[in-house]
């Protein structure tokens, strides 16, 4: 069975974009319940249980909500902009969605249907792309309200999503060496269990490439504004930040973009990192169209389904761990996010990605191919760029725990601390005395 | 150092940002899987009240039906707040009634003084809290709504321990 061509194919594909854009929509409002469970739970509580069993249908109520408040346009806002910002929020978010594979093929008469909305030749570039268009929302957000707090909601969220774009793209650099390939579906096939056809490394590359998953995840938490990233947002400082202006279905609009871009970023990590749809040690779901066509392994309706679960629970888990961190970590303070995002993430990168590059090409004269011994080469590398990154980052000096904010620092104000003491204590000694010096001299 | 001033050792090296979050992400997991929460389900679980608690008022009443008030005035005199207002009057048989006893619960303070001042035990606090009307008007309790309540009367001392010892 090949691949499905001609007329069936547009309207396949326009089936699987309506499927797809439903399903992620629905998701995105359970995230939203998920994340408030999992706060209370994390907090001692018991979160939303009034609508529905379990609270299951508080989404619906908050959305119905949202429909019915009254929608505010500021009366100095620069209106086209101002309602253009929301749907610049949640668009690119959304349509990220379009690359990604969520299970292996699924036979059906008209042919093989591959679990994608596009499956582009350009996959990687794409995601960089559409990822970099998610500033514009925040940005236009802040800029047209005419109110300083979205206004400086706007900047913050400027500076930070295109510094750490830089960190996001860099940090694919390693996969693209390994795989030498941008379409997605083939860094998935790359990653499957043991010799799945050519190319393939058989690991998850969270393992072989570690750190660059490391990079890519706190990139992507910085990318989709969640906590210890928020800084656009920022309650305590600025209100609501760049929304602060926005009410009912406008506000819902970036709330939902806010989710959505948490959940693409999850799955992007699942893809690229975590095996996308595959299920571990088990050679059944090793099925995969190559670009001329050809199809490898067995495809059957309930792998594909499996392989489906595999895929979503995954990515939930990614999403979990997100929502984990976000009722965990407080937010940084402005300077330590740049300092994080140039003065760290850009030279590690780079060193990290010279690493790989030079470990590959190392690989690649000793005439070894892409498989399992290949991976363990990588991951054993990997392993020991984490533990030199853990080494640099645990000394604090770009971001620290409490106290000052470098050892030589805080040595130094400890010095300038203690000769300010002498001093003070020398110059309360020596007046006592000195009341009397002037009229004995 | 001058005086008696108190010096803090804050610490002077710098602590790890990673080892700080790890060990806040443990914490956070370990109450994640933790099933115990401190929710208390409101309108199902109700609070378990004091019998010292005060609440909105309530007059006791006879077995006919008439308010145990005498229209002393001792309560209107004892209140902080100038909340209760008595209007006394006398019937055919000389026996003082109050023909109009209105106490603004918005301006109560549920001190308690008219409890305790009252001769006849008439006016009491009650242990009551769930209170909620449309109008600031409805929270004038007339001298009706008072005997009409039914929640039950505010202990003043604990009757296990009435020297409060």
């Amino acid at each position: 069975m090949g691949p499905v061509t001609g007329a069936a194919f547009g309207w396949i594909t326009a089936a699987k974009a309506v499927l797809f854009f439903t399903l992620l929509m629905v998701v995105v409002g359970m995230l939203v319940l998920m994340e408030r469970k999992l706060a209370g739970f994390i907090q001692d509580r018991s979160g939303p249980n009034r609508v529905g069993p379990w609270g299951l249908l508080q989404t619906l109520a908050d959305g119905l909500k949202f429909a019915l408040k009254e929608e505010t346009l500021p009366d100095r806002a620069n209106k086209t902009f101002f309602l253009l910002a929301p749907c610049m929020a949640l668009v690119p978010a959304t349509i990220l969605f379009a690359v990604i594979p969520f299970a292996a093929p699924l036979p059906t008469q008209w042919g093989l249907v591959e679990v994608i909305v596009a499956d582009a030749p350009v996959g990687l570039l794409y995601v960089l792309a559409i990822a970099s268009l998610g500033v514009y929302g925040i940005v236009m957000a802040g800029w047209s309200s005419n109110s300083k707090y979205p206004f400086l909601g706007g900047l913050r969220g400027s500076a930070q999503m295109i510094s750490y774009e830089v960190g996001l793209a860099m940090s694919l650099v390693p996969i693209l060496l390994v795989a030498g390939d941008v379409r997605i579906p083939n860094i998935v096939a790359m990653q499957q269990t043991f010799e799945a056809g050519p190319d393939t490394v058989g690991l998850w590359l969270a393992l072989p490439l570690l750190v660059s998953f490391f990079f890519f995840t706190v990139a992507g938490l910085a990318e989709s504004n969640r906590i210890p990233f928020d800084l656009p947002e920022a309650e305590e400082e600025l209100t609501a930040g760049y929304h602060t202006e926005y009410s009912a279905m406008k506000f819902g609009m970036f709330f939902l973009g806010e989710y959505a871009h948490m959940l693409t970023t999850a799955a992007l990590i699942t893809v690229f990192f975590l095996g996308g749809w595959d299920i571990p040690f088990w050679a059944g779901d090793n099925i995969r169209v190559l670009s001329d066509g050809t199809v490898i392994g067995e495809p059957a309706a309930w792998k594909t389904l499996l392989t489906f679960g595999a895929f979503t629970l995954k990515t939930l888990l990614v999403v979990a761990v997100f929502m984990w961190i976000r009722w965990t970590l407080p937010r940084f303070r402005y300077d330590q996010l740049m300092d994080l995002g140039w003065k760290f993430f850009i030279p590690a990168l780079m060193a990290y990605i010279m690493l790989i590059a030079g470990t590959i090409l190392g690989l690649e004269s000793a005439g070894l191919q892409p498989g399992l011994v290949y991976g363990a080469v990588l991951f054993a590398v990997n392993l020991a760029a984490a533990g030199l990154l853990f080494f640099v980052l645990d000394r604090g000096r770009i971001i620290g725990g409490g106290a000052y904010r470098s050892t030589r620092e805080g040595r130094q104000k400890r010095m300038w601390r203690e000769a300010r003491e002498r001093a003070m204590a020398a110059a309360a000694g020596g007046s006592g005395g000195s009341g009397t010096a002037p009229e004995g001299g | 150092m001058p005086g008696n001033v108190k010096v803090v050792q804050r610490p002077n090296e710098t602590s790890s940002y990673v080892r700080a979050a790890l060990k806040g992400m443990k914490v956070t997991m370990k109450h994640l899987l933790d099933p115990h929460t401190v929710t208390q389900q409101y309108p199902d679980e109700k609070w378990e009240l004091s019998p010292r608690m005060r609440g909105t008022h309530r007059m006791a009443t006879h077995e006919d039906g008439r308010a145990k008030c005498v229209a002393c005035g001792l309560c209107p005199t004892v209140c902080p707040v100038n909340c209760i207002k008595l209007i006394p009057a006398e019937d055919e048989n000389g026996e003082r009634y109050a023909a109009v006893y209105e106490i603004d619960e918005f301006r109560c303070i549920f001190c308690g003084y008219c409890q305790e001042v009252c001769p006849v035990e008439a006016i009491h606090l009650g242990a009551h809290y769930e209170n909620s009307e449309y109008t600031r008007e409805r929270w004038v309790y007339d001298l009706e709504r008072l005997c009409e309540q039914d929640h039950p009367f505010t202990a003043l001392w604990d009757p296990a321990d009435p020297r409060s010892q």
